[in-house]
């Protein structure tokens, strides 16, 4: 990408502003039932080693054989990237020596991955839309689990995570601020729960980002980089970025050189320090994995996986600004969990999508947060709020009333029109009732009645005054005809 | 191709081989005559020729995603020299 330097997004140094440059390996877990090369339980948790065949294990003479659900998930993970899908790859062997890697190597794919470029579309704030480049994506295993604090002298292993499938998906060096990394990472995380290839729960180590980050003057070429490894929160990779740039920065302006090198980001103490300790293994002595046949397709597979792919989040969006005229910010709100953007079409099909739209961003989803709730838990359902919707734009209920009955039905439950009725929260419509209440304070009030001749402002004390008078019940468009007809107020 | 000492000790430490200081002379000779030997290989002439990845013409052999292996804790950590709670137990690898 060679879009021009954008001057808010550099960093102050001590001397002059500093651009940041960020690519990133997101390594995101496979959604399948079984391991890429072996039928032993990818579920999360369970005993120590319960979840593991010889194969995960590395014992002599077993054999890989591959898990075809991975190479479809990591098909329509490419397909979602608007990626090209490479009919032939070829899985390698990564070479490292670690407890918790019982072959002594990762199979993974080095020359031939399965997935080449694509690129993802990025919203940020105020408008600004950012194409960030994707490399390549391919399939790897995953490796098993260390504990270090059980024993002074020993380490515990765990194999369950051993041979869980990962796609790494790798950026191209597009991403300039930390802001934009985060709002790329969300991005990417959105497209992968559409598609069901990754849950990308961040908590449970589902999506992890290897964060590349070196700084320049503007314009220049690129700096020397240094990899923040196992990043494992959106808001902890913006941390990472941010502290890494500075640090880079200071060491330049003092007149010192970057080295290479990889570094962990410590969240509690705000740093990023060296991982010196590994620096040597990084000869991985990749070759073809003789256990395995290359992975080859044809173009009638991807088509028909292509087929049975679900509306992605930029279509989504498209459609929402179109169909229901939304904004593109609340679209874009809408539209970031799958679940919230069913929510909303539930509400807003055969209604006012614009109507429906404010009450699920601003009514729901302000009480969803406030009570650490997920729309999948909400008390409120589409039809229940769907029906609410229905009475406001039927008249029944003003929009005040509206927020009185969203609470009831979010505390307690029913049908809203059944709530209406058997509360008597119907709106008055009835001109006739309306005028007696109107009557009334006006006879009560003849000083405000003659003011408010000259100075016509008057009328929402008088509007005020019979709604409390009807119990928020009147028909605000009713009793402002009839106020203003009365007192004589053009 | 041939490897020197040094390249000796570097491939025997990233495979975790612990090697003394007089085997490091015999094993660079041994590897320098393996080396020697499969370079013969490069005397022929494969231009054009596809690199073979199977004997025989097959496509890779592919699973159904179906859970059919595991639950076998006892079997995974029989041969480990120490367990405990089915964890396998190694030296502790960080400081």
């Amino acid at each position: 990408m060679t879009a021009a330097v954008n001057p808010k997004k550099l960093i102050k140094g001590g001397l002059h502003d500093w651009e940041v440059v960020i690519g990133m390996e997101i390594h995101a877990q496979v959604t399948s039932r079984s391991k890429l090369f072996s039928g032993a339980s990818t579920e999360f948790g369970g005993e120590p080693n319960d979840h593991v065949s010889l194969v995960d294990a590395a014992m002599p003479g077993m054999l890989p054989v591959i898990n075809e659900e991975c190479v479809a998930q990591a098909v329509r993970t490419g397909l979602g990237l608007k990626a090209q899908i490479n009919h032939r790859s070829v899985f390698d062997r990564k070479n490292y020596f670690y407890p918790d890697l019982p072959q002594g190597y990762q199979i993974s794919q080095f020359k031939d991955p399965i997935v080449g470029e694509g690129e993802v579309l990025v919203d940020l704030a105020e408008g600004e839309t950012i194409t960030v480049g994707i490399e390549r994506l391919h399939l790897e295993q995953d490796a098993g689990k260390s504990l270090h604090d059980q024993n002074p002298t020993q380490s515990f292993v765990d194999l369950n995570r051993s041979g869980v499938a990962l796609m790494e998906i790798v950026s191209r060096p597009d991403l300039r601020s930390s802001e934009e990394a985060r709002a790329y990472v969300t991005k990417l995380r959105t497209i992968l729960r559409y598609l069901g290839t990754c849950d990308g729960d961040m908590e449970k180590g589902s999506l992890r980002a290897d964060v590349n980050v070196s700084v320049r003057k503007p314009g220049a070429p690129l700096g020397t980089r240094c990899e923040i490894k196992n990043v494992n929160s959106i808001r902890f990779i913006g941390q990472a970025i941010e502290t890494e740039a500075r640090r880079q920065i200071a060491i330049i302006e003092d007149g010192g050189t970057i080295s290479q090198e990889t570094r962990l980001f410590d969240p509690g103490k705000g740093e990023t320090r060296s991982m010196r300790s590994k620096e040597e293994a990084h000869d991985y002595r990749y070759f073809p994995d003789p256990d395995l046949l290359p992975l080859e397709f044809d173009q009638a597979y991807v088509d028909a996986l292509a087929a049975g792919l679900p509306e992605l989040p930029d279509a989504k969006k498209a459609r929402f600004i179109e169909t229901y005229g939304l904004s593109s910010y609340d679209a874009g709100v809408l539209i970031a969990e799958r679940a919230s953007a069913d929510y909303f079409e539930a509400v807003a099909t055969g209604r006012d999508g614009k109507a429906a739209a404010n009450w699920v961003i601003n009514e729901l989803f302000g009480r969803l947060n406030k009570e650490g709730h997920s729309i999948e838990t909400s008390p409120v359902s589409a039809t229940q709020l769907g029906a609410i919707v229905d009475l406001i734009g039927e008249g029944v209920i003003s929009g005040k009333i509206a927020k009185d009955l969203f609470e009831i039905v979010w505390s307690e439950g029913g049908d809203p029109r059944e709530v209406v009725e058997s509360r008597g929260m119907k709106q008055v419509t009835d001109t006739g009732a309306i005028e007696a209440a109107v009557d009334a304070i006006i006879a009560k009030n003849p000083d405000k009645v003659s003011q408010a001749r000259e100075k016509p402002t008057l009328l929402g004390w008088f509007v005020g005054q019979t709604m409390k008078a009807t119990g928020g019940k009147a028909n605000p468009a009713a009793v402002n005809a009839l106020l203003k007809a009365k007192l004589g107020i053009e | 191709m041939s490897v020197d000492a040094t390249t000796v000790r570097r491939i025997a430490h990233l495979a975790r081989i612990a090697v003394s200081e007089d085997e490091v002379a015999p094993l660079q000779g041994e590897l320098n005559a393996i080396l020697a030997f499969v370079e013969q290989l490069g005397a022929v002439d494969v231009t054009g020729v596809e690199p073979m990845t199977s004997v025989t013409p097959m496509a890779m052999k592919k699973r159904r995603d179906v859970v059919t292996d595991g639950a076998k804790a006892d079997a995974i950590v029989a041969n480990a020299p120490e367990t405990e709670d089915h964890y396998f137990l190694v030296p502790k690898v960080v400081e």
